[in-house]
């Protein structure tokens, strides 16, 4: 029984990843068109043009996907065949098996078993997390060295530099978090921001770390190599980068990737500083707003409300990012590289000096 | 349950898919070949020399072992940020001069240029 | 218990696809899948914090400065040289003599009886409650050797330019 229940939480991982990315695809399209003034993809139809409307989700959701897997599949008579098949799916497994610590909802009360939403409930989260991500690392050099081409390889060598050099700024946000909250496991973590500040005010996490958190996602965009920082799939400068020599599904791994770390970002992020799945005032048996005035609602209810609102919370800090990477241009490549290791890295070891000492004087030392 | 065991649940569902995903233009997409397709995409000239004699920068190398180096630096704070609260002001006094040396060797390199140009 | 033999013969395997296979990235590769056994082994062990540390450092860091460094070479694909068969026969003496030594060792050692381990031995709150009060000065050495790496890393490539 635990096995089958532990198989259904790691598919509603997988699930969640897999959607979520989907609709990026489809949010992203849609959301640069509005950005720039224009109406995006709108042209493929359902049923070769019998409906009499047109939706642009068509497009992109289902059309987009089914045409990069249908595509012929072209391995370069140079590259190493090993490899080049390797590359992809490096890119993409660490990426998909994040997913399964991050936790979508508190507990699921079925049949007297109360289920942890958590695919994984690994009590050093964080570092899985940490661990994974510097795992994406090798779909990029792999990817670059496999196809035996000189854009190809600069742009992943480029592009794995630039993955690397984002890590550690990444890294001392979470160890602040980690302080914030002297534990790694991110459920705790999100348990733990259900309490009220003053009574009115969430306990989020980004209230106690703001900085954390602006370098947290900072740092996630740069890793995932998204503009400003996507310099190493610069459309407009190696082609395209690593990405040159693949087609088909393998490129459409690559293109996941990117789009899995979004969500990545955003459902880190959000877990971290915005309460996960909490919903501000609402406890486990139902609401209880100031001055006692208490809504109860079934247990049912209230863990789809918290899945709705990690969703909506993911969704939220998704579409930040896709105004981001279309409002603000590009940074060159040492640019980038600077602003990791001398802006980045002083700012997050600053920020973990800050709060050590903030947490000593505030709560005191429960020593031994 | 083990959580590792549910990790391993996970980290085989994940590959299956992975692997479907890889597959998948073999499986619905078309097998037409021609010798043009097969060569290395160079803006339509000849690729010039084998990839195998390119020179690559080492600055690359240089940041891969400052990564190393900094990483380190960080994986040793995650037990010191978990145990904090137990550790108290001594904690803080270790971790202080443990930082502080590498903050020092970071201003040192900053100052010698070794992040320069990256 | 089928885990261990499956993770023992993967890790065999890939040890020695590292020593054994002539393209060099094959060998990182190989590498990265053994630091991974590892872990596993690491977990199999209670040591949770070591597995994901081996995995973060060891298969995410240095692993990858190590493809760095082969592709900073552009090695070719090994070439078997004149002289190798009288390396080759030291080192298979050399392999032998450690097997016997190795062997000798678990076969002749006395089985202790450990106590069990405290629920939350090899978490990380304990090894960091461990590290940072009993072996507080190794913790403080650790940044002067690395202080040394980050220098020597500096002047080594420095004297390229």
């Amino acid at each position: 029984m635990d096995l089958i229940i532990s198989f259904a939480t790691a598919l509603v991982a997988l699930l969640i990843c897999l959607q979520v990315t989907v609709l990026l695809l489809w949010i992203e399209r849609k959301g640069s068109a509005l950005i720039q003034d224009r109406v995006g993809a709108d042209r493929a139809t359902l049923f070769g043009g019998l409906l009499p409307f047109n939706l642009g989700i068509v497009n992109t959701m289902m059309a987009d996907p089914l045409k990069l897997l249908t595509k012929e599949d072209i391995v370069p008579a140079a590259a190493d065949r090993f490899l080049h098949w390797l590359a992809p799916w490096m890119a993409v497994f660490p990426l998909f098996l994040t997913f399964a610590v991050v936790p979508f909802g508190d507990v699921l009360v079925i049949g007297g078993r109360q289920i942890n939403l958590q695919a994984v409930e690994l009590p050093g989260g964080i570092l899985f997390v940490l661990a994974m991500v510097s795992l994406g690392v090798y779909g990029v050099i792999v990817g670059g060295w496999a196809s035996n081409s000189r854009y190809a390889f600069l742009g992943g060598v480029r592009g794995s530099a630039q993955m690397i050099s984002y890590e550690i700024p990444m890294g001392l946000a979470l160890v602040s978090v980690a302080l914030t909250y002297g534990t790694l496991d991110l459920q705790e973590i999100a348990r733990a921001q259900g309490q009220l500040m003053w009574g009115v005010v969430p306990a989020w996490g980004i209230f106690y770390q703001p900085i954390a958190f602006i370098l947290l996602f900072i740092a996630g965009i740069a890793e995932s190599k998204r503009a400003p920082f996507d310099l190493p799939e610069a459309e407009s400068e190696l082609v395209a980068g690593f990405q040159t020599e693949y087609s088909g599904s393998k490129m459409s791994m690559f293109m996941m990737s990117d789009f899995i770390e979004v969500a990545i970002v955003a459902a880190l992020t959000t877990t971290l500083f915005f309460g996960g799945w909490q919903v501000p005032f609402l406890y486990r048996d139902g609401f209880h707003f100031a001055a006692g005035f208490t809504v109860t609602a079934p247990p049912l209810v209230v863990t789809l409300l918290q899945i709705v609102s990690f969703l909506v919370k993911v969704f939220v800090l998704c579409w930040i990012q896709i105004l981001i990477r279309w409002s603000l241009p590009r940074l060159r490549y040492d640019q980038l590289m600077a602003f990791g290791w001398k802006r980045l890295l002083p700012v997050g070891l600053a920020n973990v000096a800050a709060s050590a000492v903030l947490v000593l004087l505030l709560e005191g030392w429960t020593g031994a | 349950m083990n959580p590792y065991a549910a990790l391993l649940i996970n980290a085989a569902l994940c590959a299956l898919v992975a692997t479907l995903l890889l597959f998948m233009s073999r499986i619905l997409g078309r097998r037409r070949g021609s010798t043009v397709k097969y060569e290395i995409f160079e803006t339509g000239n000849p690729p010039i020399g084998s990839l195998r004699g390119t020179r690559f920068p080492v600055k690359f190398y240089l940041t891969a072992i400052l990564f190393i180096i900094f990483d380190i630096e960080v994986v040793f704070m995650y037990p010191w940020a978990v145990a904090y609260r137990q550790l108290g002001w001594f904690g803080l006094a270790e971790m202080a001069v443990f930082v502080g040396v590498l903050a020092g060797g970071f201003a040192y390199i900053w100052r010698v240029g070794a992040l320069e140009w990256d | 218990m089928i885990l261990f033999w499956v993770v023992a013969v993967l890790s065999v395997a890939s040890a020695l696809t590292v020593v054994l296979h002539g393209n060099p990235v094959y060998c990182a590769l190989a590498l990265v899948m053994a630091l991974f056994q590892v872990a596993l082994m690491f977990v199999a062990l209670d040591a949770h914090l070591l597995a994901l540390l081996q995995v973060i450092v060891y298969a995410g860091a240095i692993v990858v400065l190590f493809l760095f460094v082969i592709m900073l070479l552009s090695l070719e694909p090994d070439v078997p040289s004149p002289g190798r068969y009288g390396m080759r026969a030291a080192a298979i003496t050399l392999t032998v003599v450690l097997g016997v030594e190795v062997g000798a060792a678990v076969l002749l050692s006395e089985p202790g009886s450990p106590d069990p381990p405290p629920l939350d031995f090899g978490s990380t709150r304990m090894v960091a409650e461990r590290l940072f009060t009993a072996h507080a000065l190794p913790f403080e050495l650790t940044s002067v050797l690395l202080l040394m790496a980050m220098v020597a890393a500096v002047v080594m490539a420095r004297r390229h330019t």
